[in-house]
């Protein structure tokens, strides 16, 4: 489905991503978790091109994806952004649509409907600007559009990173259930390693720019992939046994 | 109060052609703005010229840079033609769009500047082009900041069109420069008001547009932007509706002997069946170039000014020779017509009080040098720097205790006080007589002549019914009607308008209807 060939990215004297090569299967739910810094964020955007390979080549169900006209890429492939980046001056229902607009396509109320539904929205919504809604409601919206054109592949840049963390767990399950009923192949980048556990099929561990671990949630928890993988998993592990404790102790 | 509003009410052909000039000045200044901020959104040495360029240009005050497109576009004929006009509309639509540019370019690539980075990655993310990003993310989340920089220069521009007077394009600074020189304050607090008035609906008016845009309200802002279309609509067809026959125009600087003079030669040329229109306040420099290239039709000027700034001579052959050689060069070097001299000069002569000049026993400029190291000599703000102060002092021998100078009006004031002797006067000021001055002789002509001239401009000079219809004018006025006639406008209470002295002085001289 996706294959990264020996991919690299400096930033002038800054190595960002170092000689990446990796394949990731369809319908996989991979979790790309390291330090802040570790070059997850550069990787996941050289696959839509919003950042270009210093060298080496990323291909999409065979084809390079240098060679495709980017509308056309970036439409095959959904992304949802760190942050929010819903567009402010757009009501919800034109910001789930503007993918499918800028190649001429109306998308109509009905999936606009539809769309909300998948992440749980009341159609109502659709009318309203993305400031008149919570932090949670507007992460729903942009993973409806996300979806908005019917995309084999989809990328989350820290999706869940600005919400509670209640509104978060629910947001996770929601998208772990698409990623299963819509058969998506999902990327994630996250620096939460609970959240990689508990969400993906397989995690890797990024650390300067190159992959250190390549191993299963329960590889993981199992104490494979070596130290710099160890000493992420050992936070959650961590909190989970002293709260245990605590609740042994009442 | 009703007294301005009848003044305001009067101004409807000058706020017409005021809101065609802004509003097109804005819409230049956008035209040019907008795709340089653009540009200079991409590009930061871009944004450092062009912005430094529009705070440089604001630095230059409004009147200057009004004045310098008149020399910029003269020598812009070169390429574009003798058809390129140097006055009035073009050059004040170039300085005020130029002026314009600075508010609108700032505020649009602060906002471009501003914009979240997350969204533009957004934009980018959902693949779109980067003219649907600049149409469908950048633009729309600018334009409040946008309009708050139009509003900006909207304020501006209305504000320093009415500078434009100065070089000839009609605007509501028409009343307010001819209500400064004859101290007329209903006229200039009509002109004031009309303009600020004009600012401020236009300012609420984009007000309303920013406001739409913020609150997303298409309703808001399409209703006020149709409101503003509407407004330079109506300009537009005040400005170029119906009936607007051809007009002599007829140009004054700004002082109450021009404009008298301009209304006399205009009620000589209604009597005749013309339509007039008067250009007022011109700047001294303008008027000879606007009147030369055709851009104004008459003009009144002097002998002295032309010699020296136009002749560039500083020589005086005596006061023949000079209207001679005037005529000539005139008629040589562009075809415009001195019709002839009115009869009288409007001269730099020294005044006294009559019992200063009695007490010193003073009749001529030789008297005075005599006298002058007990004196103080007072003189308008730009005398002492002119050459006939050098050319009259060195001729005389003069060696005064004291200079001064003074703004023109207090220069009498001044001489009443006893703070200055005598006072650089000018032969035709109506105060001469009211204040029953002495004015001395000039036995060796070191003062040049200044005789009022009527000049027309190469095409109305082949016009015969015009040469015919002020042809009556040439010797008709001496210096006491002239005294008389701007002493009516200029005296502190009881003054007339230009156009009731210049009436009354043509019933003087014989001249004009019967009543």
């Amino acid at each position: 489905m996706l294959e990264f060939r020996a991919i690299t990215r400096h930033f002038g004297q800054t190595i960002a991503v170092e000689g990446i090569s990796c394949t990731i299967e369809q319908g996989q739910f991979v979790a790309l978790v390291g330090a802040s810094g570790s070059g997850k964020s550069t990787l996941l955007k050289m696959v839509n091109r919003l950042i270009t390979p210093t060298s080496g080549s990323v291909f999409l169900a065979g084809e390079d994806v240098a060679e495709q006209p980017l509308s056309q890429l970036r439409r095959r492939i959904g992304y949802v952004f760190q942050g929010i980046g819903l567009f402010p001056h757009m009501r919800v229902g034109e910001n789930i649509a503007i993918g499918p607009k800028l190649t001429g396509e109306r998308l109509s109320e009905g999936r606009i409907a539809q769309l909300l539904a998948l992440v749980e929205l009341e159609p109502e919504i659709a009318a309203r600007f993305p400031d008149a809604l919570s932090g949670g409601q507007r992460q729903r919206v942009g993973v409806a559009r996300a979806l908005a054109a019917d995309p084999q592949l989809l990328l989350m840049d820290e999706p869940f990173g600005a919400l509670d963390p209640i509104t978060r767990d629910a947001l996770g399950e929601r998208v772990r259930k698409l990623h299963q009923d819509l058969g998506l192949t999902t990327i994630m980048v996250t620096h939460d390693m609970a959240e990689a556990l508990l969400l993906a099929d397989r995690v890797l561990v990024m650390a300067d720019g190159a992959i250190v671990a390549d191993e299963t949630p329960q590889a993981l928890l199992g104490g494979a992939g070596g130290a710099q993988a160890q000493g992420l998993v050992a936070v959650p592990r961590e909190q989970a046994s002293k709260l245990a404790v605590m609740a042994r102790n009442e | 109060m009703s007294e301005i509003l009848a003044q305001m009410l009067g101004l409807g052909d000058q706020l017409a052609a005021h809101v065609l000039l802004a509003a097109s000045a804005i819409g230049l200044g956008l035209i040019v703005a907008l795709p340089l901020a653009i540009w200079a959104s991409r590009s930061p040495t871009v944004a450092r010229i062009a912005l430094g360029f529009a705070s440089l240009v604001q630095t230059v005050p409004a009147l200057a840079l009004l004045a310098l497109f008149f020399p910029i576009l003269l020598s812009l004929r070169a390429v574009f033609g003798e058809g390129l006009p140097t006055l009035g509309f073009l050059p004040a639509l170039l300085a005020l769009a130029l002026y314009a540019l600075l508010p609108i370019l700032r505020n649009a690539v602060t906002a471009q500047a501003n914009l979240d980075p997350g969204v533009i990655e957004a934009a980018d993310g959902v693949g779109m082009t980067s003219w649907q990003k600049l149409r469908l993310v950048e633009a729309p989340l600018s334009a409040p900041y946008i309009m708050a920089g139009i509003r900006t220069a909207a304020v501006w521009t209305i504000g320093a069109a009415t500078l434009s007077t100065t070089i000839g394009q009609p605007s509501l600074g028409d009343p307010i420069f001819a209500g400064l020189q004859t101290q007329n304050w209903v006229l200039v607090l009509a002109g004031c008001l009309a303009s600020a008035a004009l600012a401020l609906v236009a300012d609420s008016l984009l007000g309303l547009i920013e406001r739409g845009f913020a609150t997303r309200n298409k309703a808001l802002w399409l209703t006020a932007m149709a409101a503003v279309l509407a407004g330079v609509a109506a300009a537009f067809a005040v400005q170029f509706g119906a009936n607007k026959e051809e007009r002599i125009v007829i140009g004054a600087k700004s002082f109450s002997e021009q404009f008298i003079l301009a209304r006399l030669i205009g009620q000589q040329l209604e009597e005749a069946g013309f339509a007039v229109e008067y250009r007022d306040a011109l700047g001294s420099a303008v008027v000879h170039n606007a009147l030369t290239s055709d851009a104004i039709d008459i003009a009144i000027d002097y002998t002295g000014t032309l010699w020296a700034n136009q002749l560039k001579r500083e020589d005086n052959p005596g006061r023949e020779a000079i209207y001679e050689t005037l005529v000539a060069w005139e008629k040589e070097t562009s075809g415009t017509l001195i019709l002839g001299r009115l009869g009288f000069e409007n001269a730099y002569a020294f005044a006294l009080r009559r019992d200063v000049a009695e007490r010193y026993n003073l009749a001529s400029l030789t008297d005075l040098a005599r006298a002058s190291p007990e004196m103080t000599v007072g003189g308008d703000i730009e005398f002492f720097e002119r050459p006939e102060w050098v050319a009259v002092r060195d001729a005389y021998g003069f060696n005064f205790a004291d200079e001064r100078s003074f703004s023109t009006t207090f220069m009498y004031d001044a001489l009443q006080s006893g703070e200055a002797d005598t006072i650089s006067a000018y032969t035709s000021d109506g105060r001469i007589a009211a204040d029953d001055l002495v004015l001395l002789s000039d036995p060796k002509e070191a003062l040049p002549s200044y005789d009022a001239l009527v000049l027309l401009s190469p095409e109305t000079a082949r016009n015969e019914a015009i040469v015919a219809a002020l042809t009556p004018l040439v010797g008709a006025i001496d210096v006491a009607a002239m005294q008389q006639a701007n002493y009516a406008v200029d005296r502190p209470d009881n003054k007339q308008s230009p156009e009731e002295a210049a009436r009354a002085l043509a019933k003087q001289i014989g001249l004009g209807p019967a009543n």
